[in-house]
């Protein structure tokens, strides 16, 4: 139709005034590292599986989470969950229960009996990896994936080494290691039991092996010096645990005392509170601030009714009974005796000062360094010798599920790259997503009615190694409380708040981008992103 | 049924999971993949009809746009794509039509300035009197020509129950002819005409109208107030307003970048604190009746939504408070108080 | 049909049997008895499919109008005096959206004061205001004007006021013939607008347009209607045929063929001045009438023809522009410029705000511009000692320009 002359426009005709010529800033997408993911020692892309997770496909986020970790249903009940004490949410109300949904992939994976591609291509190499604990295992798996040949040679008579042997089954049920384990070897990795590697060059020569990756655990107790009488009952942690595998339970005795302050030592004293005992009493030299173990271990061993005597070293052990002197924190926290001295009535005492790892397959390996106890390695988990790695418990470090895990990646990664003759260099770590990134008006502060269900929610989440998983419904739930910190979670909000209709949506799993023609750079898109996904960028002029 | 949040009144059912469901991950965000289709909000929809396009030569952060754009795609939605809209002369008329260029896409008219209300009441009998029951009519403009110069052909649309939903875009001023004073602005606020000088700088305190207010009076089907802070409680009350018949009258608060003295950025921020300081109580009326109100999420004292404009920056001058700022937070408390925008503790 | 009937009844019966389809009403007099009649008759179902809104001021009667044009339906309305000033605003909308509404004035003066009475000031108020202004001198072309007026109206996509004089015409009961509904069908189709507002085909109307084009728009308005000077005698043509009556068109003469002294005046004084120019002619004096219909667009060429041969022209009119003079005195010699010889041209203003214009005043006014000619505008039955006391008095305490003195002198020496 011909319209009246000027007066009267054709609708949509101002496309043709590129109103992006105003802009002094532009407006970009970024994707911002969330805290959980930069906390992880095992490296999970947690925000990524989270959000896959949240819409309840289930698959697509155990495969994602996968992609870092092969070992979810383990992690789920033994990792320390640093990434909790990073999130973001913390801020809000409470940080998201990651490691409960972690738990309920990874139990779900195993139900569903999802398993694991193997590689599409082989590349010939063959890789040996001593130790088929957590280190171990996620190597093996990183480096299949990659398509590399590789042979697990472990001591003992089962995988899973310091989970299988270390942790107690009230905490991580062995058909749960079994299960993964599968997983592992379904790909293709070998893993030979009952066969203790004493000479590590040998056995890659023998074996033909064009890398090593030493994973062995620390299973040696370390023994401190105290006097005891002949009959006096003292065990270390590392064999009362191990022998809970083994079938013959350790005879404690109705009352046990746990010298130490770390986890293991909670460990045990649980156990014998499982075991029978009636009264388990930890002796620590510090207070409990001081503490080496997770609070939240402690929290629940004293919830099971175990004891702790705090500022206490023990003395003397003699049959029945032991001497116990009370401490006292000096000026830069250390213990310092006071000489004030107690006795304690006792079946058994249970030394749980720490553990070493049995280094023996390393004497004659040109180039490889050990100091204090563990194996000196390069950034690239390399030790002194070319193409043996090492990590886990064997390589300075904390020693975590988690982290052993972590170091089977890394490790797998640089172990690849140097099959080929090159050099493994991480991709540039993107900007923490900090809290003050984050528009958390947009995430909802449950409504009264939900906040029971919620408080149950966090309590199972808490107490999951007890009271058992998450439900599909609260799994789901937990996951949705990620504020998916740093990356966009397709919330429609800067294709909603722009002023000027310049932002493109292209359709689910394919974000958004700016039109740029039309983007006048107000930022209202980068204000009112909840995950400060969006940063402001100032045009060049 | 109280709805002080539609969104947990109207798209969950009594069903403890979904409802569990639906308030996670980006509840308040424009769109949220969580929620079914039908449950997600018309700004969120790759197919939104854009009633409103690119290229309008808005402020930048201009929320009277962003206002615009939610309301008329809600509407067209509603009407199936079934609508015309008539504008009162102003920014918004300014701003999308200048000469060759058009940034609406839907039928619409300029008129004048003072007579939007009446000019749509003609569009609308003219409809009905065509036998285009389906063709739905909406009247915008902002607060000048709505509360002052538009007041008696409104008020006429209103009394008439012409079948008409009247928007006003509430941007407390005339900021088109350069900031001056409107029956809208509120206290305190530094425009054109009401200058920092004198022994009461800014707009005097004791003036000023609620429309919304004149307008439940009429006791018309459905008043409303709504905020660009809060697009999926807005589009709500444009989808129940444009399933009713009559007059119908929604006032969105639009900050304006420019005539408040703000960063373009924070528009939807102002929006937001205006509603959690109890600045602009948020409500519907039917028939003369207050049937809900929005509550406040996390209460903020005033000075926080104050301190980011400059139009209230003298008040913030000197070494000591002034006390109009009191004045200011009593205004909220009273708005708090009357229309109980605070849940019990 | 014939029908004794008043004038503003009359009306509302034409303006019904045009099927206009929103009708916007706000009392004001004189024009009220018109929009009543046609309420009534949308009540009584003789006016079927017809919105009747009450609105609440004239300024919404016209935007009401405006919206319902713009959607496509033929609107009507009617107003007055200072309801044409209170909808000034959307009088000059109206035309400048080219909305082709019909309106009718009852022409009555301005205030202040106030003043209830017939003149065409309001009319003469909206002049340059993008309307057509037909005026009519009896009810019978009342009737005629407003069927025609619709059909140029849209036809031209562009607003059509008729000028009614308020009382001398809305409330006289006289004898009217009320055409037939099937003839004002056969002669006014449905209305189809150039435009229209539609969600099947969505367009933006009323842009705001700036120096590059504005003129081009009101220059186009401007030509669109120099071109209704062809289109309003075709209609007149057209409304004979079918209804066979003579009425519309730009302008008519009376008696002008030999005459010496033409007057030029619009509505219903034409009646009394033709009875002047009866009894003037049995004197000798040669004397004939142009009764001007069209006052927008202005037929210049028409009138030219029309006034060439006379020696005097007289504008009598109900109007006056202060400060200047008559208004359509000024438009009329717009027409005479640029002649060779132009006949002398005499204004003079009568009957403002209802002031009874008598044969006698203007036989004297008519004798008296060939004896006693006069500068500037003549006001017919000015109480000139009123006037002249409150001058006087006036005088002592304000200056007073030398027009001002001029008049005062003029007035001294004609009495």
């Amino acid at each position: 139709m011909e319209h009246p002359y000027a007066i009267t426009l054709d609708v949509g005709t101002s496309l043709a005034n590129h109103t992006g010529s105003w802009r002094t800033k532009r407006p970009v997408y970024v994707d911002r590292l969330p805290p959980c993911n930069a906390a992880c020692p095992a490296g999970e892309n947690i925000q990524a599986w989270l959000f896959r997770a949240e819409s309840g496909d289930y698959e697509a986020a155990w495969r994602k989470l996968t992609e870092n970790n092969p070992l979810p249903a383990i992690m789920g009940r033994v990792c320390y969950h640093p990434c909790q004490g990073a999130c973001n949410r913390g801020e809000v109300d409470e940080a998201v229960g990651i490691n409960s949904v972690e738990r309920f992939l990874g139990d779900e994976a195993l139900k569903q009996g999802w398993g694991f591609d193997k590689p599409e291509t082989e590349s010939g190499k063959r890789v040996l990896i001593v130790g088929a604990g957590p280190s171990g295992l996620s190597a093996a798996y990183h480096l299949r994936r990659l398509g590399h040949q590789v042979t697990i040679k472990e001591a003992g008579p089962l995988p899973g080494g310091m989970m299988r042997f270390g942790i107690p089954k009230y905490r991580l049920p062995r058909e749960i290691i079994d299960g993964e384990v599968k997983r592992i070897t379904d790909m293709g990795v070998a893993i030979e039991y009952g066969v203790k590697v004493d000479d590590i060059a040998e056995t890659m020569r023998e074996g033909r092996f064009d890398a090593a990756f030493l994973a062995v655990g620390a299973h040696i107790a370390k023994r401190a010096y105290i006097p005891a009488g002949a009959a006096a009952r003292v065990l270390d942690a590392v064999s009362v645990l191990h022998s809970m595998e083994d079938g013959e339970k350790p005879m404690l005795g109705r009352r046990v005392v746990v010298y130490g302050g770390g986890n293991t030592a909670l460990d045990v004293a649980r156990t014998a509170k499982r075991l029978g005992a009636e009264e388990a009493v930890i002796v620590y030299r510090r207070t409990r601030d001081k503490m080496p173990a997770h609070d939240f271990e402690l929290e629940e061993a004293l919830q099971e009714g175990v004891l702790v005597k705090w500022l206490s070293t023990i003395r003397n052990v003699e049959e029945g009974e032991i001497t116990v002197e009370r401490m006292e924190l000096d000026a830069s926290g250390f213990p310092q005796p006071t000489g004030e001295i107690e006795t304690l009535a006792t079946d058994s005492v249970v030394l749980a000062l720490g553990q070493d790892v049995d280094l023996s397959l390393l004497d004659n390996v040109p180039g490889l360094e050990i100091d204090k106890g563990v194996v000196k390695v390069g950034p690239n988990m390399m030790t002194g010798a070319p193409g043996i790695f090492a990590g886990g418990d064997m390589v300075p470090s904390e020693r975590t599920v988690t982290v052993a895990v972590g170091h089977g990646k890394k490790a797998a990664r640089h172990i690849d790259a140097w099959l080929r003759g090159e050099t493994y260099e991480p991709a540039e770590k993107h900007e923490l997503a900090s809290f003050d990134k984050l528009n958390t008006w947009y995430y909802d502060d449950a409504p009264r009615t939900i906040q029971p269900v919620l408080a149950d929610v966090r309590r199972t989440s808490t107490f999951e190694e007890v009271v058992g998983g998450l439900d599909e419904t609260n799994a789901l739930y937990e996951a949705r409380r990620c504020l998916s910190c740093g990356n966009c979670f397709e919330c429609d909000n800067c294709y909603g708040v722009c002023p000027d209709n310049s932002v493109i949506k292209l359709g689910p799993g394919n974000r958004f981008k700016f039109n740029y023609d039309y983007c006048k750079g107000c930022g209202v898109c980068a204000a009112e992103c909840p995950c400060g996904a969006i940063q402001m960028v100032p045009e060049a002029i | 049924m109280e709805k002080d949040n539609p969104m947990t009144s109207e798209t969950t059912p009594g069903d403890g999971v979904q409802k569990l469901h639906f308030y996670q991950k980006g509840t308040f965000t424009v769109g949220n993949r969580l929620v079914s289709s039908d449950e997600r909000s018309v700004q969120s929809s790759i197919d939104r009809s854009n009633a409103l396009t690119c290229g309008h030569r808005a402020c930048q952060g201009c929320g009277e746009a962003l206002g615009a754009r939610y309301a008329i795609d809600t509407a067209m939605e509603a009407a199936g794509g079934n609508l015309i809209a008539v504008n009162a002369t102003g920014c918004l008329e300014v701003f999308t039509t200048p000469y060759p260029e058009s940034a609406w896409q839907l039928p619409w008219l300029h008129s004048l300035f003072g007579n939007a209300a009446a000019v749509a009441t003609g569009v609308a009998a003219a409809m009905r009197v065509k036998g285009r029951r389906e063709v739905r009519v909406v009247a915008q403009g902002g607060d000048g020509g709505t509360t002052d110069i538009g007041l008696q052909c409104l008020s006429g649309m209103f009394e008439r129950n012409d079948d008409v939903l009247y928007i006003c875009y509430d941007n407390e001023g005339y900021m088109n002819t350069g900031v001056q004073r409107s029956s809208a602005t509120p206290p305190a606020a530094r425009t054109a005409t009401t200058p920092v000088l004198g022994d009461e700088p800014g707009n005097v305190f004791g003036t000023g109208k609620s429309v919304p207010k004149i307008a439940v009076a009429h006791e018309i089907p459905y008043v409303a107030t709504a905020t660009v802070a809060d697009l999926r409680d807005l589009e709500a009350k444009v989808k129940k307003a444009m399933s009713i018949h009559g007059a119908r009258y929604i006032q969105i608060d639009v900050p304006c970048p420019l005539g408040w003295g703000a960063a373009s950025h924070e528009t939807i921020h102002l929006a937001r604190l205006a509603v959690e300081t109890g600045f602009y109580p948020i409500f519907e009326a039917e028939h003369g009746r207050v049937t809900s109100v929005r509550k406040i999420r996390h209460q903020v004292p005033v000075t926080e939504y104050l301190k980011l404009q400059k139009r209230f920056a003298h008040l913030f001058k000197g070494d000591k408070v002034d006390p109009r700022v009191a004045r200011l937070q009593a205004r909220c408390d009273a708005n708090i108080a009357e229309y109980g925008l605070l849940d019990a503790a | 049909m014939l029908k004794q009937i008043e004038g503003s009844r009359a009306m509302a019966e034409a303006i019904a049997l045009c099927r206009p389809e929103i009708i916007c009403a706000y009392p004001i007099t004189p024009q009220t008895h018109i929009v009543e009649g046609v309420g009534a008759l949308v009540r009584d179902g003789t006016l079927q499919n017809c919105e009747f809104i009450n609105v609440e001021s004239e300024f919404a009667a016209l935007s009401v109008a405006i919206g319902a044009s713009a959607a496509g339906a033929r609107a009507y309305t009617a107003t007055a005096s200072q309801g044409l000033l209170f909808m000034a605003e959307a009088v000059y909308n109206a035309s400048g959206l080219g909305l082709p509404i019909v309106m009718t004035l009852g022409n009555r003066a301005i205030g202040a004061p106030i003043n209830i009475w017939n003149d065409h000031s309001e009319a003469m108020s909206m002049r340059d205001a993008g309307w057509m202004q037909l005026f009519a001198e009896t009810n019978q072309e009342a009737v005629d004007l407003h069927i025609q007026a619709f059909k140029l109206a849209e036809e031209m996509s562009m607003p059509v006021m008729v000028c009614v004089d308020g009382f001398i015409l809305t409330h006289a009961v006289e004898r009217v013939d009320i055409p037939q509904q099937e003839d004002v069908d056969t002669y006014l189709p449905p209305y189809e607008p150039v435009q229209v507002l539609d969600p099947a085909d969505p367009i933006s109307i009323g842009a705001m347009v700036g120096p590059e084009a504005f003129t081009e728009v009101r220059f186009l308005q401007h030509y669109k209607q120099q071109q209704a000077l062809s289109l309003i005698p075709v209609l007149a043509d057209e409304f004979e045929d079918l209804f066979g009556r003579r009425s519309g068109g730009l302008l008519r003469t009376y008696k002008t063929e030999d005459a010496e002294l033409i007057v030029v005046a619009m509505g219903s004084v034409c009646g009394t001045i033709k009875d002047t120019i009866d009894e003037l002619r049995e004197e000798g004096f040669l004397i004939g009438l142009v009764t001007l219909i069209s006052y927008r667009p202005f037929p210049v060429d028409q009138l030219r023809d029309a006034l060439a041969e006379a020696e005097h022209i007289v504008v009598v009119e109900k109007s006056v522009s202060v400060g200047m003079g008559g208004p359509l005195a000024n438009d009329i010699d717009l027409a005479l410029r640029n002649m060779a010889h132009p006949p002398r041209l005499h204004s003079a203003v009568a009957g403002l705000g209802g002031r009874p214009i008598t044969k006698n005043s203007l036989a004297d006014l008519f004798r008296q511009s060939l004896v006693q000619p006069w500068e500037g505008t003549h006001f017919l039955d000015l109480n000139e000692r009123i006037v002249a006391r409150n001058i006087h008095r006036s005088r002592k305490v304000r200056r007073s320009g030398p027009i001002a003195e001029n008049l005062i002198r003029q007035m001294a020496t004609e009495n």
